[in-house]
């Protein structure tokens, strides 16, 4: 009996089991090789990082900037540039260009924001009028609260 | 017993190394192999200078890992520190910048000449494969230890090229932050590219390079197209050994002399720390040979259609990229006797796009 089996090497039921076998084996393999090459991925994904919440930022008194000038300020781990307009009036946007993450500045000359990296120009209401910025800078919220400058994240 | 004494050490340590490794075999191999001796003779020497300097950037690399400390807050001091206080630091650390950039050089001007050449075709298309890895691998440790010293440039250099990168659909966000470490460029984005820079690349790079050379050694040395007409009598070769390599020997004289003119008298600068808070400096430029892609960058409006500008120039240098990569696939021959002409054609325009858009980004604001 077995050894009809194992001698009858065309007939289909041995071919099966092969294959069966085959298939078992090799997707064990690829089993096996996702889980080695799974924690590996997984390491090289970095940890979210516990950011203390920033909803706003004082940013001294409404004197201490000159005006017509710009300055960048920390909001949590986020560049802000606020800007001083000639009337005095207070605006403030994310500092990051948003063509290619490089950190704006407020151009005297321009009277506008501008990107060093590649001649981005936005005006001061954060729109993007030149160069290749594809979008406006998002807007913060400034509020001045007893001489007191405090720039606000706006809710979306 | 008196002949055998007579052998000087040398001719002893020969036999000796002869009879358990068989040098006769390898010294056999190398009286045969040639080099074709003609008009473009001299571009057959840029491939040994991009690995004279390739041997530099290791010794000068070894040399600088010696007090350099990758972390944000000991990057910029490390390199100030070899710079200003360490015996000759300056002097290696300038060699190590102007020897990449020159090696890079030497890169793509062996690269265009096996174009132009045509010594890609077969059977020498996985050199040519080989090769561009090494190039891109090149730029990679360019791109990668360009950011080392974590001063401002190399900080919003980082940012861009790092943000380019994340522009692809798909698989943009996992590779931004692969790359990075996190979401924006911070000390872990400089952890990684240390990682990638001493350990990483020199590893891929060491791997190609071995197969880039073993295949020139099974093939031997290009031979120009129109020799295949040629009667074997009007081919003029130069034996590899010893002329063409004291030829090479003396070529890597005078590179090595070159970058120690440079290096001494045009040292690297250093610049200021990087800032996360700061604005990108006005005038700021990448590397010369990221230029031209910066520059077609910038000319293109924020949008093209119903994409963003700077996604139209990445995908079009990404397909022009891909397209050179597999220039022995697409090259067709022509009839005997003919030249192929659109092949010329399409390697000058890369070359003139490249200078003329390189010069633009030096001279335009």
């Amino acid at each position: 009996m077995i050894d009809k089996i194992y001698s009858s090497n065309n007939e289909g039921g041995k071919t099966k089991r092969r294959d069966f076998l085959g298939i078992l084996l090799s997707g064990g393999f690829l089993a096996w090789l996702i889980a080695l090459i799974y924690p590996v991925f997984k390491y090289l994904e970095p940890p979210p990082v516990e950011e203390a919440k920033v909803t706003s930022v004082k940013i001294g008194a409404v004197e201490d900037m000159a005006k017509d000038s710009g300055k960048i300020i920390k909001f949590g781990n986020k560049p802000v540039i606020v800007i001083r307009k000639k009337t005095g009036n207070y605006v403030a946007f994310s500092a990051v260009c948003t063509h290619l993450d490089c950190i704006v500045q407020y151009r005297k000359d321009y009277g506008q924001i501008y990107c060093a990296c590649h001649n981005g120009k936005y005006d001061l209401n954060g729109k993007n009028v030149s160069g290749p910025p594809p979008a406006p800078l998002t807007p913060y919220a400034v509020k001045i609260v007893k001489d007191e400058v405090i720039i606000h994240a706006k809710e979306a | 017993m008196k002949n055998s004494n007579k052998k000087t050490i040398k001719e002893r340590t020969y036999s000796w190394l002869d009879e358990r490794f068989n040098l006769s075999g390898l010294i056999e191999f190398a009286k045969k192999k040639s080099v074709p001796k003609y008009r473009e003779t001299i571009w057959y020497y840029f491939g040994g200078v991009a690995l004279l300097l390739f041997i530099v950037q290791v010794i000068t690399g070894i040399l600088l890992l010696m007090y350099y400390q990758g972390t944000e807050n000991s990057a910029y001091e490390s390199v100030k520190f070899i710079s200003t206080k360490v015996s000759f630091g300056w002097l290696i650390r300038s060699v190590h910048s102007w020897s990449a950039n020159l090696m890079i050089l030497s890169a793509f001007i062996h690269m265009f000449s096996v174009y132009f050449l045509k010594a890609f075709r077969k059977p020498r298309e996985l050199t040519w494969y080989t090769g561009f890895g090494l190039l891109v691998m090149a730029m990679a440790f360019g791109f990668s230890g360009y950011l080392l010293p974590w001063n401002e440039l190399a900080f919003f250099a980082t940012k861009v090229g790092t943000d380019i990168a994340g522009q692809l659909p798909l698989i943009g966000k996992p590779i931004l932050e692969l790359l990075r470490g996190g979401e924006d460029v911070t000390g872990a984005t400089l952890s990684r590219f240390f990682g990638f820079h001493v350990a990483v690349f020199p590893g891929i790079f060491t791997i190609l390079l071995a197969l880039h050379l073993i295949f020139i050694q099974r093939q031997g040395i290009a031979e120009p197209e129109d020799w295949k007409d040629l009667p074997d009598n009007e081919k003029k070769y130069i034996p590899f050994f010893p002329n063409f390599t004291m030829r090479e020997l003396l070529i890597w004289l005078i590179v090595i002399n070159v970058l120690a003119i440079l290096a001494v008298f045009f040292p690297w600068e250093l610049g200021t720390k990087a800032d996360p808070f700061a604005s990108a400096p006005v005038g700021i430029k990448p590397e010369w040979y990221f230029m031209f892609m910066f520059q077609s960058l910038k000319f293109l409006p924020a949008e093209i259609l119903f994409l963003t500008g700077e996604f139209v120039g990445i995908a079009a240098f990404g397909i022009a990229g891909i397209l050179w990569f597999l220039v022995p696939f697409w090259d067709r021959r022509t009839p005997k006797g003919k030249r192929n002409t659109i092949i010329n054609y399409i390697g000058i325009f890369a070359v003139i796009f490249i200078i003329v858009l390189t010069i633009l980004g030096f001279i335009l604001d």
